[in-house]
């Protein structure tokens, strides 16, 4: 506090956005702010909050399995767990905690000053407490919340047995479409950013493999989240106003919905993933001290995952009663997805291959995500199979292959992200001891709570049951210990967020050595970033070792990155840019 | 109160001013805004092809006339509007506005045409797949045009505003878009919902 009040400069006061330094810097993230750094910071802690509510879900569930017998919960209540377990975690966690690390990355990582639209980024952000809430509150509403699972299926999500018009699967419905309206919103804005405002000399292959990634991804929602709405308002129709889409009775086709859920719901996984392969193929070059290997084919990679992604979703069906002909298909598409991931893969380790690595938490973390990923990736070609599908489908096989990819993949690239990007955007380095104490646990947790599921699940155990037979009761006996181990691994990780932003020890401009146009930023930056002084790009990103530099006069922005810790801004840079 | 923020755009590698983002952005959201439709259509043709109770009994299907008379209006407002634009861009601005306006009328016949439709159906939205499919792709679309109707009517109280189009035509284009793609996802529409009956 006190380094703080010694910098202070009371034209702040007069600044109509409070900025870093000044005495009410906090009540900025509760207010409708247009500023992309902050709409950044709200999107990950309101993230994290749902982490640990759906984390919480998690930990009654696997204390329901951890015996045989239904004893803790009762099935139905069992039911609504794990349908809002996903569906938290999914909607309220993954989907907006990337979102805050596109707004926080995206405008330093062109030299641009902000979003695009930045009345619509705050429009976006501030739906998800609305949509956060409504999901909350329909554990609260007679019946209790949504108990068909995150799919949703017809004609499950279509009974409504107290024929309220306000239950939980209503609640749910509009939970996942004002999801869909706030990432439709910021869909548009990332895409509008990236094409429009990157900095001078800054083309397409000169642009961070994030940013490609970032593109990508919100070009599945572009054309893949309009069909989930699509679904979703006729599912509505169907619960709440007599028609009948998805009733067969009525002469309605329930297969309709399961098409239109998984034509974006199977997309939406790489919604999740290409912005944490972006975040791998940022990390491992800053802490391998290598080029990213390939950056190009990285980079095109992304959209043949885009492509392919949008062409794969009948492997969700193959026990649907789709005909062979369609089930040979979608195994042969999907299995092709393995090409450009593949691609990736090998990229990034010949990436560490002979690097000089600095095993930071950050990288650890990469590290472990990469070896999960691989064998995430091994499970998920073998469930491409149609043989393989049909003999393991709906049983843990699947439950443990997809939080392979969900958690020990993507929630650890979150966490590496958090770690390397922490000092940037907050000024202060987070603690090393502690955040090696996270990733051990965090590695140890998630490893005995998803690997066994694997095994009961070659057994025969099926899913989203609250009871089973005691064959299986070792697997699960396992799995209920990991997970009560990742609750715990949480601890470190709050109590290192809390504690280094309050009192951490002060950041540099680059505490990482790390190349990228963020870097040559103050940390944390300014809130324009570069303002007018955009520096022009003159190499690819990544130049590890290669003695170039990335932008002309660099040691002009690094030395004013260094100069100022804590800016206050001009006078000249606090007006906003009104949106036209 | 518009140059220093503008030119501080400028500042952004040539890639355009603030003013341009406007119609990216539209253009992404209508391209993403297709695919919704896309679904409906599908989903309608799915149906349509597969159901085995389609219509609803006592229902001979679509009366053509006045919905091809609301079809054309529609369609030709599309013109309409186009050259509002084009009075914009030589800057006669009162002549804009009397386009513009006549633009809005055309739709505001297209929704009462559309509501009088309605309220004369012997179906409901109950009446099986075929009137639930029926008003959720016209409400669908009728929730467009009135948006655009919105849009435009906005525009027109902004053309009010001194200095308004200083710095190029301030969303009437992108406006002017979402109208386009308005009138041409109707003209699907009505292949499939008029036309396509059989």
């Amino acid at each position: 506090m006190s380094s703080t009040s010694a910098s202070f400069d009371p034209r702040v006061l007069r600044a109509p956005h409070p900025v870093p330094g000044a005495p009410d810097n906090w009540k900025r993230f509760f207010t409708f702010n247009t500023d992309a750094k902050v709409i950044g910071i709200q999107y990950i802690a309101l993230a994290l909050f749902f982490l640990l509510v759906g984390g919480l879900l998690a930990m009654i569930m696997r204390g329901e399995l951890i015996t045989p017998p239904a004893d803790l919960v009762d099935p139905s209540v069992y039911n609504g767990l794990y349908t809002m377990h996903g569906t938290v975690m999914l909607f309220l966690f993954l989907f907006p905690i990337l979102n805050g690390f596109n707004n926080l990355l995206i405008p330093p990582m062109i030299g641009a000053p902000d979003m695009a639209f930045p009345r619509l980024n705050a429009l976006a952000f501030w739906l998800f407490p609305l949509f956060g809430t409504i999901l909350m509150v329909s554990f609260f509403v007679p019946g209790g919340p949504s108990t068909s699972g995150w799919w949703a299926y017809p004609p499950l999500s279509t009974q409504n047995p107290l024929g309220l018009f306000v239950n939980g699967q209503f609640l749910w419905i509009l939970a996942v479409a004002l999801s869909g309206v706030s990432s439709i919103m910021g869909a548009v804005n990332f895409v509008t950013t990236i094409l429009r405002m990157r900095a001078p000399g800054m083309g397409w292959f000169r642009l961070p493999i994030f940013c490609w990634t970032a593109v990508a991804a919100q070009v599945i929602q572009l054309v893949g989240l309009p069909v989930l709405t699509g679904g979703a308002v006729m599912l509505l129709f169907d619960l709440s106003f007599g028609t009948s889409f998805y009733q067969p009775e009525g002469g309605g086709d329930p297969m309709l919905y399961q098409h239109f859920f998984w034509f974006y719901s199977h997309p939406a996984v790489y919604v999740m993933a290409l912005p944490v392969f972006g975040i791998f193929s940022e990390l491992f070059p800053v802490y391998a001290r290598k080029p990213l290997f390939g950056y190009e084919f990285v980079a095109v990679a992304s959209f043949g995952i885009t492509f392919l992604s949008l062409i794969v979703w009948v492997h969700h069906m193959f026990y649907s009663g789709t005909p062979q002909w369609m089930r040979n298909l979608f195994m042969a598409t999907t299995m092709l997805i393995a090409v450009p991931t593949g691609i990736k893969v090998f990229a990034w380790i010949a990436t560490l291959w002979r690097g000089r690595l600095r095993l930071t938490t950050a990288m650890l973390f990469c590290l472990g995500g990469l070896i999960n990923f691989i064998f995430a990736g091994i499970t998920g070609v073998m469930l491409a199979t149609v043989p393989v599908d049909i003999h393991v489908g709906n049983t843990y096989f699947v439950v443990g292959h997809f939080h392979y990819v969900i958690f020990n993949t993507l929630t650890f690239g979150v966490f590496a992200a958090i770690y390397h990007w922490f000092p940037k955007f907050t000024g202060r380095l987070m603690y090393e001891g502690l955040g090696k104490l996270h990733f051990v646990l965090t590695f140890v947790g998630s490893t005995l709570n998803f690997l066994p599921m694997h095994w009961a699940g070659l057994m025969g155990m099926p899913r989203r049951v609250a009871s089973y037979d005691p064959e299986f009761a070792l697997a699960n006996v396992l799995a209920s210990l990991g997970a009560f181990l990742l609750g715990v691994a949480m601890i470190p990780f709050l109590l290192n967020l809390v504690s280094s932003w309050a009192r951490g020890e002060r950041a540099s401009a680059n505490p990482w050595q790390a190349i990228g146009l963020e870097w040559l930023l103050p940390s944390p930056p300014p809130l324009e970033n570069f303002e007018e002084d955009v520096p022009t790009v003159l190499n690819g990103p990544y130049g590890y070792g290669l003695n170039r530099p990335l932008v002309a006069d660099e040691a002009r922005y690094i030395a004013r990155a260094n100069a100022s810790p804590a800016p206050t801004p001009t006078p000249a840079s606090t007006p906003r840019r009104p949106e036209p | 109160m518009s140059a220093t923020p503008r030119g501080s755009h400028d500042a952004h590698g040539g890639h355009g001013g603030h003013g341009g983002h406007n119609l990216t952005g539209m253009v992404i959201f209508l391209l993403s805004e297709s695919v919704i439709f896309l679904a409906f259509f599908a989903g309608y043709a799915v149906l349509k092809v597969s159901s085995p109770i389609w219509r609803p009994e006592g229902v001979d299907g679509l009366a053509v006339r006045e919905p091809l008379i609301n079809t054309i209006v529609l369609v030709s407002s599309s013109f309409v509007a186009w050259f509002a634009e084009t009075r914009l861009r030589r800057g006669q601005l009162w002549a804009f506005r009397a386009v513009w306006l006549l633009t809005m009328a055309m739709g505001t016949w297209f929704v009462i045409g559309q509501a009088i439709e309605w309220r004369e159906l012997a179906f409901g939205l109950g009446s099986g797949v075929f009137g639930a499919t029926f008003y959720l792709l016209t409400g669908f679309h009728g929730l467009h045009v009135i948006t655009g109707l919105l849009l435009m009517a906005l525009m027109l109280w902004r053309s009010f505003q001194p200095g308004n189009y200083d710095g190029g035509e301030a969303g009437v284009t992108s406006v002017s878009l979402f109208w386009h793609f308005v009138d041409v996802i109707w003209v699907v529409l009505f292949l499939l919902l008029y036309v396509w009956q059989r």
